[in-house]
């Protein structure tokens, strides 16, 4: 199929307003949240699971990768084209269909915005439970193709705990249910292998969320720190008293400099480190732990503790923390964000070796992260305009994640493995079980179709139209 | 390690030095702002939002992109309304890239849309008269009956952009050349902006602004060589008249020597607060400019700063709020006119979902963009509706046109106030009850 015929067959399926091809166009696909960029040659916006199905066909007859995206907030590179060929945006499929309160499910399409969820359930007393930072741009299906958390996921676990079934299309263009709307439906839990499968098996089109009960009664607080060492041991005293707050959040004082510059919500520009505690459930128990939270902390050595008054000063301290990788572009013109994790006892030293990183490459690190679960993000800030930076921002990040490695811990929590840490895969898993995932992956999509490149350390193969991607930065590239 | 630099390509145009603003490197393509732009909640299309408009400039700065008409469409489907400069972390002014872009490309549309807006930009707006003479034809126009007749023959696209018109006024509002004196003990020595559309089509919000500041203890004057603000110029791409009347504005307005300058269209305090990035450049006359942003005040944000004194009246009326882009996002100004509607006994405010979000009107782009503005409108009066409010108050003239053509076209049927007719209302309601 010349490159034309596939232009004018996609074209008459979703429509020519959502067929790109003009370099004015596509050029806005060529990146996601994060640094890499890969011209797409062509990009689709289908309006339905049909029109899904019928353009991964085709691309099956024309023998081209396929990259879904949904709302390109990702930070490995998930969405980029690594080796060209289609994007296939879901944004347009952004319907909630349907809303079953009685059974806490609701059924959404993949474009739906992570909040609108939310938003759609909470006058009844309900909500989404993961909320990464991103949640109000972010898509469910890009939440599901990378198995997103979020502050609270060290309450309610990760995305894969809230899908109980996916809506899928297959390679061959087959449309089919994997999961249900009953839990533990029986054989193999093929929904949960779909779940962070980062758009390499197949492209969902549905997806069956978990709603949850909104608690009576939500408590939460910034401690506020002069020492590094004495907040993230305060991280450490918290849970091992046995109190597992909703959230527990971590912010540097590099990352506090960015959110007060870019889009200011009061944090003390002169802390080494703020946490953010938020408790929930009944209010007695609120109010309990709140007070075991506040002693602890001041017992650590906070310097205040601030306690929100009402909901408006709560929803201020999450704007800051949930704004913080978009302000970094208030400090450098951009950030190389790592995410990193190690067992919370370690964050002392973990964050101690962050702070020699930085120093060795000479490069400013800002950290905010989901302190309670170990989850790190350091953002190493930097300019893509300087020569040479790069290299050492490369080198800087794979220092962190050795680091993390050495310390008990792993290379992603809930970013996902995209084009940025597939060269890092391989330190945590053997040859056997790379092999063993490769197998299933194989399973779903033969031909290696779906968001080529991404998630294993494999040399690239050739589909019939693609790019050199010769604009990735080389060093994060196999 | 060898690493290519990302941001170059092999199949360069000569890159554009102009278009390389600090502002572009301030963006980390996070993508917050997708869902707070109007045109890409409704496209879906990353081209058509802020972050990928962002790309683009950046794109064509670096020479990657030509600036052909496809860029210039993409620019120009953007509504200017600034709600992404709310969402972003990273405080992106994202309306400078987006004014500086189209400076760099000219005004929208054909040629000859271009030729007429051109003439517009600088034969009409900067000079009042002229301006009046044109709503003084438009207005015979209308009352003689002609429109009648001419709208039957009009071409449906003309036919449409006809039906925009609003009513032109028989009385226009003309300032005192004297000074407006303060009613009781006086409080500030204030200058209005008279705008150029606001005397000519809204002339009652002008005459209740300045009671409404008389009761409030100011001296009220009208610099009488002031001239129309150029936002309509600055947002589609001309730039000389714009800066001629920001500098001629400038000089009239410093003169008066005045607390603070007042202006009640939200597009106009937006770009007069920031002359002082227009003329950057301008050795004469950019600090000048710095001075003159930091003493206007939009009408609303002026009084509740200052305290509202005297004994209001009541209205009766339940009303919803429309935030102008240009108050809510541009000028940050959000509680304020909020504060001044509660302080009006027997008033109900009922808050809409998305009040910050753009009717649609975004100053011409209702009349270049018909399809998009119209859009967003009907969702407007359907978000208005479940308000069941009696009225919608928006601070802005552009607003207060689109709405009542909203009202008009798809309904509810409601009437659509300035903050200041509202105001001016519950004053004079106490006086007449204690004339009682």
């Amino acid at each position: 199929m010349t490159r034309n015929a596939l232009i004018n067959a996609l074209s008459a399926i979703v429509g020519d307003r959502y067929a790109l091809v003009e370099k004015e166009d596509v050029i806005v696909y060529e990146q996601d949240g994060s640094i890499f960029q890969v011209m797409p040659e062509i990009v689709v916006l289908p309006a339905n699971a049909e029109e899904v199905a019928a353009v991964v066909k085709l691309a099956q007859q024309a023998n081209v990768p396929i990259v879904p995206r949904g709302s390109g907030t990702g930070l490995a590179g998930g969405a980029v084209p690594a080796e060209g060929g289609i994007i296939l945006s879901l944004a347009r499929l952004n319907r909630i269909l349907k809303i079953d309160l009685q059974n806490h499910i609701a059924i959404v399409e993949p474009g739906v915005i992570n909040i609108d969820v939310t938003k759609a359930v909470s006058k009844d007393g309900f909500f989404y439970a993961p909320d990464p930072s991103s949640q109000a741009a972010c898509s469910v299906g890009g939440n599901v193709a990378n198995n997103s958390g979020g502050p609270h996921t060290l309450a309610y676990g990760v995305t894969t705990n809230h899908v109980l079934g996916v809506e899928v299309v297959l390679d061959d263009g087959q449309i089919l249910w994997l999961g249900g709307e009953v839990p533990d439906t029986p054989g193999y839990d093929l929904c949960g292998v779909f779940v962070g499968s980062e758009g390499t098996m197949g492209i969902v089109t549905k997806a069956i969320v978990r709603l949850m009960r909104s608690r009576e009664s939500v408590r939460t607080l910034l401690a506020i720190f002069d020492q590094m060492d004495r907040a993230t041991q305060t991280v450490v005293d918290i849970t091992g008293a046995g109190i597992i707050p909703a959230a527990l959040e971590m912010i540097d004082r590099t990352t506090i400099e960015a959110i007060e510059t870019g889009a200011p919500v009061g944090f003390p520009r002169d802390a080494e480190a703020v946490l953010i505690v938020e408790v929930e459930g009944l209010i007695e128990h609120t109010e309990r732990s709140m007070q075991l939270v506040r002693d602890i902390c001041t017992r650590s050595g906070a310097r205040e503790v601030r306690v929100a008054k009402d909901e408006t000063e709560r929803q201020l301290l999450w704007k800051g923390r949930k704004g913080a990788f978009g302000a970094m572009g208030a400090l450098a013109p951009n950030y190389y964000v790592q995410d990193g994790v190690v067992p919370r006892s370690k964050l002392p030293e973990i964050m101690q070796r962050i702070a020699e990183i930085s120093k060795q490459f000479n490069l400013r690190i800002a950290n905010v992260f989901h302190a309670g679960d170990g989850n790190l993000h350091p953002n190493i800030l930097f300019d893509m305009r300087v020569p040479g930076e790069l290299d050492r921002v490369v080198e800087a990040g794979a220092a962190t994640l050795r680091a993390c490695i050495e310390l008990g811990g792993s290379i992603t929590g809930e970013h996902g493995v995209g084009l940025e840490k597939k060269a890092y895969i391989g330190l945590l898993f053997n040859e056997a079980d790379l092999e063993a995932m490769t197998r299933v992956r194989r399973a779903f999509d033969p031909d290696g179709r779906f968001n080529p490149a991404k998630l294993f350390p494999t040399p690239i193969s050739c589909g019939e139209i693609r790019r050199q991607p010769a604009s990735i930065p080389a060093g994060l590239w196999i | 390690m060898e690493h290519t630099h990302p941001t170059i390509d092999s199949a360069n145009q000569s890159k554009v030095a102009t278009l390389d603003l600090p502002e572009l490197y301030q963006c980390v393509h996070c993508g917050l702002c997708l869902d707070q732009c109007p045109t890409y909640r409704v496209l879906k299309l990353e081209p058509e939002s802020p972050r990928g408009r962002i790309h683009l400039v950046k794109a064509a700065a670096d020479g990657r992109i030509e600036l052909n008409e496809r860029f210039k469409e993409h620019i120009y489907l953007c509504l200017l309304c600034r709600a992404c400069e709310t969402a972003c972390p990273s405080g992106v002014q994202y309306g400078r890239i987006a004014e500086t872009a189209r400076e760099h490309l000219g005004p929208p549309g054909s040629d000859l849309t271009r030729a007429v807006l051109n003439f517009v930009f600088s034969q009409l707006l900067p000079y009042p008269r002229r301006l009046r003479f044109v709503f003084t034809l438009l207005r015979i126009y209308q009352s003689s009956g002609l429109q009648r007749i001419t709208r039957s023959l009009l071409p449906k696209k003309l036919r449409e952009m006809d039906a925009l018109l609003p009513v032109v006024p028989r009385s226009l509002f003309r300032p005192d050349s004297n000074a407006h004196l303060a009613i009781g003990q006086r409080r500030a020595k204030v200058a209005m902006l008279n705008g150029c559309v606001m005397p000519l089509l809204f002339g009652e919000v002008n005459e209740a602004t300045v009671r409404v500041l008389q009761r409030n203890g100011c001296d009220v004057i009208f610099p009488k060589s002031q001239t129309c603000c150029g936002a309509l110029n600055i947002h589609n791409g001309e730039s000389t008249a714009a800066k001629q009347m920001a500098r001629q504005n400038i000089d009239a307005f410093l003169a008066a020597n005045v607390d603070a300058i007042i202006v009640n269209a939200a597009g106009c305090g937006a770009a007069m607060k920031e002359y002082g990035y227009l003329l950057r450049d301008d050795p004469t006359y950019a600090q000048k400019a710095d001075r003159f942003g930091s003493l206007v005040k939009d009408a609303g944000e002026f009084l509740a700063g200052l305290g509202l004194v005297g004994e209001l009246g009541a209205v009766k009326m339940t009303v919803t709020y429309q935030d102008p882009c240009h108050l809510a996002h541009g000028q940050r100004i959000r509680s304020q006119p909020r504060k001044l509607l509660q302080s009006i006994p027997g008033l109900t405010l009922v808050e809409m979902e998305g009040s910050d979000r753009c009717c649609g009107s975004a100053g011409i782009y209702n009349i270049t963009h018909p399809e998009m503005s119209r859009h967003l409108l009907k969702e407007k009066m359907q978000t208005i509706a479940l308000t069941d409010a009696e009225a919608v108050v928006a601070p802005n003239p552009g607003c207060m046109l689109q709405l009542c053509y909203g009202a008009q076209q798809y309904g509810p049927k409601l009437s659509v106030y300035h903050l200041m007719d509202l105001l001016e209302r519950s004053y004079s309601a106490a006086e007449t009850a204690s004339q009682k």
